[in-house]
């Protein structure tokens, strides 16, 4: 009898705790939340943006934390930041930037002039760890005029120069505490560092002495949620209030029938593309390249992989942007063509490759696809599977081994890359590192663009990857948040904006 | 023996298994057979895509649907079988060839250093259950069947050298064997003709349950990507594909699931019912209890 009893006993708190636990802590309250559950995908190494290539640090740092002379809005426009406004001068290579005033630092020290010169010269010196040196390889020199005036001197005309500045690489830091940024980040933004729960969650709380206007939310909690199954359960749970880029587009179509969510449909500056070795035979022949393209049905893979989210791309450039140039006419899927191109460079039917795949939906399930699609042109590919730390090891590290790979690449207007010496895939082209300089030289937007054109075109003419899709930022949200961004030309969640309605 | 007196040993055979035997040995025939047809036949060949018609439910042109590449998935299941039970085969048969030569050596030389050596080797193969080996070795030497096999066989020649060893050396106190050492048959016939015959038994019953084992170690594999890679198709990787789009397609992961089900039911009974059909001093014992 007394089991029984305490049996019950044991249930009904059971019950009470459930009870407690699955009630939304929204409801309760009768005013408006002022705290958010972001789920993302992939935790960061460390929070310091000026020393990390990861996105996933400036998916939680950018705007909320650190700060730049510039920043970089939704529409990939560039706004004023720690900057006030700015002057430059008629030579086009001197920059005046007045400081706002009354910017603090989250331990109380304050912003001055000295503070920029120092995460500048910090950030381009020859010992630098910024994964992105080449956004501050123009400037000769930084002087400080006066506690709120800095001047910047370049070498060259650089016509995005304030676009460079607006990048989370190039964020104001304090000397005081730059070096210890990666476990504990200061910075000028509207939010700081509470807690990070290794594995589990990091949250950020408001900066009571923010300079500018202040944030609706007080609270920002983010989730590290690998699975997307996962992600998709915690959203319908309620654990979670939104998830910036959802890697289940097959759950779309739940999530807009479902009242309670809502559905933002957007662009990323990912080029998603089939990485090709050119360091190895047959892929550094022209011929064989260009019969890849033709093997390829990019609307087949972006309806398998992608349920048809994604925009076919014909070269290495976003289609939201002005230079954009339309090739997807010219590697159209046409496997008769293809059979023909390998049959010409003397590849024969059945060889064999390697494509290594990480781990986001697009390269797993692309990958299935286009191994489908070439094997019906005769390249049988044998698919292994890697995590991001094996695929930096052995794809994007020396010695590359690997034949293919799948990859989206989110960095903004990241056409330089087929000009880096030695990058992954190995293309090397005197002509287009050359139009790359010219390039970096010219300010003149139309005649930028024209250029930019030029080096879409020869990259498409020389196949040198096979390209795909670019890569859409399926954002979901519980209904009455807003403010969140639809689109991502850069690699952040600004939470600046952010409201419940 | 005559062909009258073979139908009435296989008759006698039907009749004496318990319907355990029935049903596991039905079910593993039956799904062996799908497997067995799809090499040379599936409705639609089990790589074929059409994202066209993804995600279709059940319907008189795709009997179990479509899976999120537009593939029928009654082919991918029937291929799925192909893959689990040859994988199971192979990984038994490494077991078998193995395991059984290490028992008998142990058995026979009980006591040496080489039995010795045996015996503790196995002993550190069995430290960790059969799974973990598995996802040690696919994890170090990577993804692929081989490998799969090479990992599940590993664990299965410890299992048999310990059932061959414990078998061998009851039989080996039995008084024919002590006949054939007294009249001076030489060890390698002993072994041959008179232990290898009488543990036969205790092996396949063994075997079965290697099998099952090894079913389930593919598909677990498999499920966390370090198994068969596709195109082949496989029981486990279905399961794992289909797990983000149950809430759109409930049927995708249910047949894989049934599949994976059903085999290692049907394996586990058939042992079962061989145990009792081939060891009937242990049935014996336990309906004694």
């Amino acid at each position: 009898m007394n089991g029984v009893v305490k049996l019950l006993g044991v249930a009904a708190i059971g019950t009470g705790l459930c009870l407690g636990m699955t009630a939304p802590p929204a409801e309760a309250n009768e005013g408006k939340r002022t705290d958010i559950v972001m789920g993302v995908t992939l935790e960061p190494p460390h929070l310091d943006p000026t020393a990390g290539a990861a996105a996933a640090i400036d998916e939680i740092v950018y705007a909320n934390v650190f700060e730049g002379l510039t920043r970089i809005n939704e529409s990939g426009q560039v706004k004023a930041g720690l900057a006030e406004r700015w002057v430059i001068e008629d030579d086009g290579l001197t920059y005046r930037f007045i400081l706002r005033e009354g910017v603090t630092f989250h331990d109380g020290a304050t912003l001055e002039a000295s503070d920029v010169k120092f995460s500048l010269e910090r950030a381009m010196a020859e010992d630098s760890v910024n994964a992105q040196k080449a956004l501050f390889s123009a400037i000769a020199s930084v002087d400080v005029v006066d506690d709120r005036t800095v001047i910047i001197r370049l070498s060259r005309k650089e016509g995005q120069f304030l676009w460079n500045l607006g990048w989370g690489d190039a964020v104001i830091v304090d000397p005081a505490s730059a070096d210890t940024n990666k476990t504990n980040p200061v910075g000028t933004g509207p939010f700081k560092l509470d807690t990070w729960v290794r594995g589990a969650t990091l949250t950020l709380t408001e900066n009571p002495a923010y300079w500018g206007t202040k944030p609706a939310l007080n609270k920002v909690t983010f989730q590290f949620i690998k699975d997307p199954a996962a992600q998709v359960v915690a959203l319908l749970a309620g654990d979670i209030d939104a998830v910036a880029n959802i890697n289940a587009p097959e759950m779309v179509a739940r999530f807009q029938a479902d009242g309670r969510f809502a559905v933002d449909v957007g662009t990323t500056e990912g080029e998603t593309i089939l990485s090709i070795n050119h360091r190895r035979a047959p892929w550094n022949d022209v011929r064989v390249r260009r019969a890849i393209q033709h093997a390829i049905d990019r609307n087949a893979i972006i309806a398998g992989a992608m349920f048809g989210f994604g925009t076919p791309i014909g070269s290495h450039f976003a289609p939201h942007s002005p230079a954009y140039l339309d090739l997807t006419e010219q590697g159209l899927y046409d496997p008769e063509k293809a059979k023909a191109l390998l049959a010409e460079a003397g590849v024969k039917s059945g060889t064999k490759a390697v494509i290594k795949l990480p781990p986001p939906t697009y390269a797993r399930r692309g990958g299935e696809i286009i191994a489908a699609q070439l094997k019906a042109v005769g390249i049988e590919l044998e698919i292994v599977p890697v995590e991001w730390g094996q695929w930096l090891a052995e794809v994007f590290k020396a010695p590359h081994d690997f034949d293919f790979t799948i990859v989206s690449h989110t960095e903004p207007l990241d056409i330089g890359i087929y000009a880096r010496d030695d990058y992954y895939f190995g293309y090397d082209n005197p002509a287009f590192k050359e139009l790359m300089k010219t390039v970096e030289e010219t300010s003149n937007p139309a005649e930028r663009y024209a250029l930019y054109r030029e080096a879409q075109q020869m990259l498409a003419d020389e196949a040198v990857n096979g390209f795909l899709f670019q890569l859409a930022k399926i954002g979901v949200r519980r209904k009455e948040i807003s403010g969140l961004w639809m689109n991502a030309p850069v690699q952040a969640n600004d939470l600046t904006k952010v409201h419940w309605e | 023996m005559s062909v009258q007196a073979g139908a009435d040993r296989a008759s006698n055979l039907v009749r004496r298994s318990g319907p355990s035997m029935l049903i596991g040995g039905g079910l593993v025939l039956a799904l062996a057979f799908f497997g067995l047809v799809s090499v040379i036949w599936t409705p639609y060949p089990s790589d074929a895509m059409d994202v066209l018609a993804k995600l279709k439910p059940p319907s008189s042109a795709h009997w179990f649907g479509t899976d999120h590449f537009g593939r029928d998935l009654l082919s991918l299941v029937m291929g799925g079988a192909w893959t689990s039970f040859s994988v199971g085969a192979a990984a038994v048969a490494v077991g078998l060839v193995g395991g059984v030569p290490l028992g008998l050596i142990a058995a026979w030389r009980r006591g040496g250093l080489l039995s010795a050596a045996i015996e503790r080797s196995s002993d550190l193969i069995f430290a960790f259950p059969a799974i973990l080996t598995a996802v040690l070795v696919t994890a170090v030497y990577g993804p692929g069947a081989g490998n799969v096999i090479a990992a599940v066989g590993l664990f299965n020649i410890a299992v048999f050298a310990r059932v061959t060893r414990g078998a061998a050396i009851s039989v080996a106190a039995r008084p024919f064997v002590m006949a054939a050492i007294a009249i001076g048959r030489t060890q390698t016939a002993i072994l041959l003709r008179h232990i290898l015959p009488n543990i036969a038994g205790a092996l396949i019953v063994q075997g079965t349950v290697q099998f099952a084992i090894a079913v389930l170690a593919e598909a677990g594999l498999s499920y966390l990507g370090l198994g068969i890679q596709p195109p082949t198709p496989s029981w486990g990787r279905m399961l794992a594909d289909a797990q983000t789009f149950m809430f759109v397609s409930s049927w995708q992961p249910v047949f894989p699931g049934l599949a994976i089900m059903l085999a290692v039911l049907g394996l586990n009974l058939l042992g079962d019912g061989l145990r009792d059909l081939l060891d009937p001093r242990g049935r014996d014992r336990r309906a004694g209890r």
